[in-house]
């Protein structure tokens, strides 16, 4: 399906839609079925959802509907306003810009409308500095050339500016004349490919230009891009409204569930089948207790014949006093203080890059504790590692080396006499720097010449030729100025043949104005220039320069050119036009057309661009390889290069503590043997101390991962390190995937758009707000300004979160069930009938007020300080293994809540007998005894205390003794009195102070036991960093075994790691023995050629740092 | 040609807003950066060590105080459900106290083993008796007991809510089941005066059951079930009625009946004139009669004493546990390292 846009032209108006934008979710109407809808679809709200209706039933509810209803409905309420809030907000953006007034030609005539009146078809007129309202084709601007600048940083968050031009139809077309133009554009429908538009202009009589013009992304004007450096423009409107690429490309992306809260999911479902036993268990109970019991107690009444329900009555009424057990709390608690981590990496000073003055930001504030559970990091290279500042260092022109003494080539005084003594080979080489790019000079009106280029490597070679007195002065539509030592020099840029990833060099086809000859000038990656070389002509020491090169870790260039002939050019000119205006594959077509001028080239030499490694980029990485995170390089980089980064940043260590193991091939064959001999040799090596690291380029990759995936998999779960250098965009995130497959929790890092689709593909995507744009950012999780702040943000953040959330999700569950198990227990003092010892205001405000607030505070726990936690990175272990947060911590909490409802009951059940046995004050006493027992709860798992906790914890108790004390004044109210009567009582007080001792001092004397005699790493820290003193035996805490018991035959991709994260502190404390492990020793058995089937038994011990 | 070349490529700025921390308050822009004071309590094990042997040593005097304000308070009770029956119908005691021509009266002795000290509570005990079954414990109505007829809805009260279309008052289980066993104490040969007044909470007289609201038609219907109310007498003054709706949450239970306001003598006998007409046969309940002096704790209740005794010990002897084993510990430690 094609579009067909005629211009200005009121007929096929409302054939496609106005440019009314947009972004709301909800209109007025559906808000609320639609919003509810939303919310019905979790299981969790199904399910409160139900209970509340149950209650409605008043035959079998425990208390007053209320108490589920206001929670639920309060829940309900949050999460509406909020979305409503954020919808409202759109709604008031999308007002303001389609209430904007545009100036647009209608039938001839310019007026004023407002931009959402804009349609299909007319022209648009934009002054500098507006915002374009709508996807448009360039026809006209204020520039005689055609051209006009744009700043695109909304759509791709490219700061530099972009130059458009007009189609070559559309040239000299005065300005007065624009108002009256007729034609017609055929594109394609609506997509997302900011980067791509295929199109073709035909223009009307009296413009008629028989031609089709092909119309490509340089002739556009997108949405949401502002007009700079150009007194006014304008354009036909194609895409509008909703359509346009910025409108196509808004999506809601899918909301990433972290494994925390998958676990907490589980551990939701286990209590939601342990709920369901207790009812039918105690369902069967009491309807046995009632034919055998409740039938005799005559004040009963029980009715002989009952309705046919009454099977039902008592079960369903234990579902009801059992639905508590589910805290309905939980998952607002855990939104908010998920919103707080966020905040507190907003707010983290530490991670506030001055340089840029960019803080960090939370994108997705849902995710913060898989921070701490990261055991995979992907990292890009280029703007990640390094600072992705480009500087010019060596060059070696025609054979000679330039710069190797003082590692400035702009400094080697060879280089500088040879430019003052006109050498040709120089001459040519600072030609090529110049004008093979795409850089825009501006100047100033105190005449300093800036540059806006889109890649730092050009943005290099400029500056160097400038220094080199080769100065790219002006760009003047398709004419270029350069001055050379005060010489003028014109060129006329014929074709700009751009650079793809695939094709790795761009050559740009100019003309010299001076003895109009055509020259081709190219630039590019060496394997992709040096074969195009004139045949017979020595490039060896090219390839040795690059070689040496890349060893120093430098980025090559290499620069060539070649003279063209006039009817060569002419021939091929029409080629490259026609495919430039062809629509289906269209980059492919010009790939193939640009090869055909692309060769017999004479090679000039080689650039030799510097990128600074980022500050803290190797502590950062040794400090995260210490936490037992491992690190795999992705780069679009040369091998070479990518190992003496790796190498530089600590990712690998030099011989002989580390090994490569290079992974190449050409052929499936080759690749297939060269993975055997790196798994043959990894798996020799688990046992020594080494650190081994594969390397693998793109080719190879890209086989391995079609057909020799299994081994592939292998080798990644054995290695600690991996470098990928030329990788694609897709291959990172193929690779990513591959890890998620074998369930490591990923995160992925980049800063440029080539990592966005790793980043979204990633657990856990980590953007670098650099100066490749915000693209990365905007995709990203987490936008941070440094790498070094990945450190801080994985082993602080993440680990303070994590450890944050699996106390407060556990504690949650912990007071649901305590009053749950009391309220069970009390039903076999009732008859087994139901009762609820609570009433209904107590049983809301439980699980509302007292217990949440205390629990919310948490988040400001610190079980260790920030500076332990970056000297001893390797707890983080306890976190990754998920030790805080698993069914065997969770047992713990379970039994505790069991033995705590325990002691309360019995204890206010024998305290408060015989004619003390007041319903309402048993009750408020059995309530008072779990409010005490929290408050110590929450005192001994805080591990430091500020002001806000000891607020919180004993503000809430006080709290409740003046919520009941003011409940009890109102005459009304069932409780009116008790608790001024309790209080009172010495006995009460006395029944508390048992309650607290008896409950708390078993948990006490455990805790204190593991502490000090079974501790773990972290308590082993906390010993040492509060007492100041040594740091005993610490080096155990993470002796990583890795083995794998894996047979091949059998070996499945999606296998799960082995990995228990089951605490067992009096079993076996130390962290070795779980961790990936199925035995001490496991055999593996693989193929080799012969099909013989050999064995051997290895396991992977990996360097405990 | 001198040409100054300044770079403004990309320069990373964003488009991010740029949050300029104000040091507005200190204690803000420390919560906002995770670092506000704190103090970070560490279990050492002399900390541990102290923490029990003080609860413990703290614990065992209260608990032989409160033994001994448990074991001061005298106590007489009297289970007489089994002994006020007539011979003829030890075998059939269902039959006996349906049976409403058969006079209830019975009289027993009750020696005084000790001196009790005025004020005596009268208190009734039932045992095995569910007054906190769901279905009783919900039977009743609260805004009737206060408006009376004023207030209509009266569903809550089901089973026992309305007789001949009219509401009953005060209606429910709780009420239709109402105690209605009398005692009168007599001493060798004066009778005993009891109080029988202000045996039920002020709050619940004054606020919980109204001055107006007369029990007209209260067990009227054709299914009698405990005791009857004075139809002349306001509910707030129907006091043992206000007492029984203060329903149990224990399955045995007792409930003040009144109060003898002169002390008794240790081996004084008292001859107490029992109407036995509450029927716990058919469920087998027990019923006991319950004279008691009280103490600062209350009633005779050795629970909280022995259960702080026993805690006390639980605590001294786990720190001489962690004592032993920080001492053993520190030994191996010392030796390991010196």
């Amino acid at each position: 399906m094609r579009r067909y846009v005629y211009i200005d032209d009121s007929d096929q108006q409302d054939l496609y839609c106005d440019n009314r934008i947009s972004n709301r979710k909800y209109t007025i109407l559906n808000f609320l079925p639609k919003n509810l809808w939303e919310q019905f679809s979790r299981f969790m709200n199904q399910y409160f959802l139900l209970i509340a209706c149950l209650q409605l039933w008043s035959l079998i509810t425990p208390v007053n509907p209320a108490s589920t209803w206001g929670p639920l409905i309060f829940i309900f309420a949050v999460s509406a306003t909020k979305e409503a809030w954020d919808d409202y907000n759109r709604y008031l953006s999308d007002k303001q810009a389609n209430e904007k007034e545009v100036w647009v030609v209608k039938q001839g005539t310019k007026k004023q409308i407002q931009a959402q009146d804009i349609h299909v078809g007319n022209i648009v007129w934009l002054r500098e500095n507006d915002e374009v309202p709508c996807d448009l084709v360039l026809i006209g601007t204020s520039e005689p050339q055609g051209i006009c600048f744009i700043e695109t940083a909304a759509l791709d968050g490219e700061t530099d500016l972009k130059t458009r031009v007009i189609p070559s139809a559309c040239m000299g077309i005065a300005s007065e004349l624009l108002h009256k133009i007729k034609g017609v554009i055929e594109c394609s429908n609506p997509d997302k490919d900011i980067r791509r538009f295929d199109a073709n202009l035909r223009l009307f009589p009296p413009f008629i230009d028989n031609d089709l013009c092909p119309l490509t992304i340089n002739n556009t004007l997108l949405q949401s891009c502002y007009l700079r450096n150009t007194e006014w423009a304008c354009g036909v409107a194609v895409y509008t409204g909703n359509e346009t690429k910025l409108g196509m490309s808004r999506g809601i992306p899918e909301p990433k569930l972290t494994a925390v809260d998958a676990m907490i999911d589980k551990l939701i479902g286990a209590i939601f089948l342990f709920q369901i036993v207790v009812v039918i268990v105690l369902g069967i109970a009491g309807n046995v207790w009632k034919d055998t019991e409740a039938r005799k107690q005559w004040y009963v009444m029980y009715p002989t014949e009952g309705p046919w329900y009454e099977l039902l009555v008592i079960p369903l009424r234990f579902e009801l006093l059992c639905s508590i057990m589910i805290p309905i709390s939980i998952k607002v608690s855990l939104d908010l203080v998920k919103s707080l981590y966020a905040k507190f990496i907003d707010w983290d000073e530490e991670m506030y890059d001055e340089e840029t003055t960019t803080p960090s930001h939370a994108t997705n504030t849902a995710i913060s504790e898989d921070l701490g559970q990261v055991e995979y990091i992907l990292t890009d290279k280029t703007g990640t590692l390094t600072e992705n500042r480009m500087i010019f260092r060596r060059c070696c022109i025609n054979g000679i080396f330039y710069g190797n003494e003082s590692g400035d080539a702009l400094k080697d005084k060879e280089l500088l006499n040879a430019v003052g003594s006109n050498n040709p080979d120089v001459i040519r080489f600072l030609t090529v720097m110049a004008l093979c790019n795409t850089v825009v000079p501006l100047k100033s009106k105190s005449g300093v010449i800036s540059y806006k280029a889109q890649s730092q490597d050009e943005d290099a070679l400029v500056h160097a030729a400038a220094r080199l007195h080769m100065v790219l002065v002006n760009k003047n539509g398709n004419i270029l100025e350069i001055n050379f030592n005060g010489l003028v020099i014109l060129y006329e840029i014929l074709d700009t043949l751009e650079f793809t990833s695939d094709r790795k060099r761009m050559s740009v086809v100019v003309k010299d104005c001076q003895n109009e000859k055509l020259i081709l000038l190219s630039k590019g990656a060496d394997e992709a220039i040096l074969p195009c070389a004139v045949s017979g002509k020595q490039v060896r020491t090219f390839v040795e320069a690059v070689e040496q090169y890349a060893q120093l870790g430098l980025r090559t260039l290499c620069l060539a050119w070649r003279e063209l002939r006039e009817d060569e050019y002419k021939e091929w000119s029409l080629m490259f036009k026609d495919a430039n205006s062809t629509f289906v594959d269209r980059e492919w077509k010009l790939a193939e057309v640009c090869q055909r001028l692309e060769h017999d080239l004479e090679i000039l030499g080689i650039t030799a661009i510097e990128d600074h490694l980022q500050d803290g980029v190797p502590e950062t990485i040794e400090t995260l390889r210490k936490a037992g995170i491992n690190f795999w390089m992705l780069t679009g980089d040369k091998q070479n290069t990518a190992i003496q980064i790796a190498l530089s940043c600590n990712f690998i260590s030099p011989e002989p503590k580390g090994q490569l193991l290079l992974i190449n091939g050409k052929s499936e064959d080759e690749v297939c043997r060269s993975i055997e001999r790196v798994l043959l040799t990894m798996k020799i090596t688990t046992s020594e101390p080494k650190d081994v690291a594969f390397v693998v380029d793109g080719w190879a990759l890209e086989i391995a991962l079609k057909h020799h995936r299994h081994a592939f998999t292998e080798l990644a779960i054995l290695s600690r390190t991996a470098i990928c250098c030329r990788v694609t965009p897709s291959q990172k995130a193929q690779l990513v995937e591959l890890l998620k497959t074998c369930d490591y929790k990923t995160l992925a890092i980049g800063d440029g758009g080539n990592d966005v689709r790793m980043i979204q593909q990633a657990d856990i995507g980590v953007g670098i707000s650099g100066r490749e744009g915000l693209q990365a950012a905007r995709a990203a999780d987490y936008s941070i300004g440094k790498f070094k702040f990945l450190k801080r943000l994985i082993l602080v953040h993440g680990r303070y979160s994590y450890n944050r959330t699996a106390f407060l999700s556990q504690y949650s569950f912990y007071k649901s069930l305590l009053i749950c198990f009391i309220q069970i227990f009390f039903s076999f003092i009732s008859g087994v009938s139901g009762t609820s010892l609570f009433n209904s205001v107590s049983l809301m405000a439980y699980n509302v007020f007292y217990t949440s607030i205390p629990v919310v505070v948490s988040v400001l726990d610190k079980d260790l300080s920030e500076r332990t936690v970056m000297e001893h990175p390797q707890i983080l272990f306890y976190c990754q293994a998920g030790r805080l947060l698993n069914p065997s911590t969770f047992a713990g909490w379970f039994g505790r809540s069991l033995f705590h409802a325990l002691v309360v009951f019995v204890v206010s059940i024998h305290a408060y007998a015989d004619e003390k046995s007041e319903m309402d004050e048993l009750s408020m006493v059995a309530l008072s005894g779990c409010i005490w027992l929290q408050a110590f709860v929450m005192t001994m798992e805080t591990n430091s205390f500020t002001i806000l906790q000891h607020l919180a914890i004993w503000g809430n108790l006080a709290f409740f003794y003046i919520i009941n004390c003011i409940v009890s004044t109102i005459p009304s109210a069932g409780m009116y009195t008790i608790m001024f009567r309790l209080c009172k009582q010495p006995s009460y007080w006395i029944t508390m102070i048992l309650i607290v001792t008896a409950g708390m001092g078993p948990v006490l004397a455990l805790k204190y036991f593991r502490f000090t005699y079974r501790s773990s790493a972290i308590n082993k820290l906390q010993q040492a960093e509060r007492l100041c003193g040594p740091i005993l035996s610490l080096g155990n805490v993470e002796p990583q075994l890795r083995s794998i018991e894996k047979d091949v035959a059998s070996l499945s991709i999606t296998q799960p790691k082995n990995r228990n994260p089951v605490y067992e502190p009096l079993l076996s404390d130390s962290p070795t023995a779980t961790r990936r492990s199925l035995g001490p020793s496991t055999s593996f058995d693989f193929f080799q050629g012969t099909q013989s089937r050999l064995s051997s038994t290895y396991s992977r011990n990996c360097k405990d740092n | 040609m001198d040409v100054e070349v300044r770079s403004t490529s990309g320069s990373g700025g964003g488009t991010l807003p740029v949050p300029i921390y104000r040091r507005r308050s200190n204690a803000y822009y420390r919560f906002t950066q995770q670092n506000l004071p704190a103090c970070k309590p560490v279990l050492t094990p002399g900390l541990v060590i102290t923490i029990f042997l003080l609860t413990g040593v703290i614990f065992i005097p209260i608990g032989l105080m409160a033994l001994r304000a448990s074991q001061s308070v005298v106590e007489i009770v009297y289970r007489y459900d089994t002994d006020c029956i007539h011979e003829s119908f030890r075998s059939n005691k269902v039959a006996y106290i349906k049976d409403r021509s058969i006079s209830k009266n019975c009289t027993q002795f009750l020696k005084v083993q000790k001196h009790m000290k005025a004020p005596i509570y009268i208190y009734y005990q039932l045992d095995n008796y569910y007054q906190n079954h769901r279905r009783y414990v919900k039977s009743r109505s609260d805004r009737q007991l206060l408006h009376g007829l004023k207030y209509n809805d009266i569903s809550s009260c089901q089973p026992e809510e309305s007789n001949n279309g009219l509401p009953i008052v005060p209606c429910g289980l709780i009420a239709w089941s109402l105690f209605n066993d009398t005692y009168t104490f007599s001493r060798e040969t004066a009778e005993l005066k009891v109080n029988r007044k202000n045996i039920a909470w002020k709050s619940d007289r004054e606020h919980k059951f109204g001055k107006d609201v007369y029990p007209f038609n209260f067990q009227n219907g054709t299914l009698v079930g405990g005791g009857k109310l004075n139809p002349n007498v306001p509910l707030s003054e129907q006091e043992d009625l206000i007492v029984w709706m203060r329903t149990a949450a224990l399955p045995s239970f007792r409930k003040l009946y009144g109060r003898i306001e002169v002390d008794l003598e240790a081996g004084e006998l008292l001859s107490v004139k029992f109407v036995n007409n509450y029927n716990t046969y058919s469920f087998g309940g027990k019923k006991k009669l319950v004279l008691s002096t009280s103490g600062w704790l209350g009633g005779k209740n050795d629970f909280l004493g022995v259960a702080y005794i026993a805690v006390g010990c639980c605590c001294i002897f786990i720190s001489l546990l962690f004592m032993l084993l920080h001492v053993r510990n520190s030994r191996i430690f010392f030796g390991k390292y010196h």
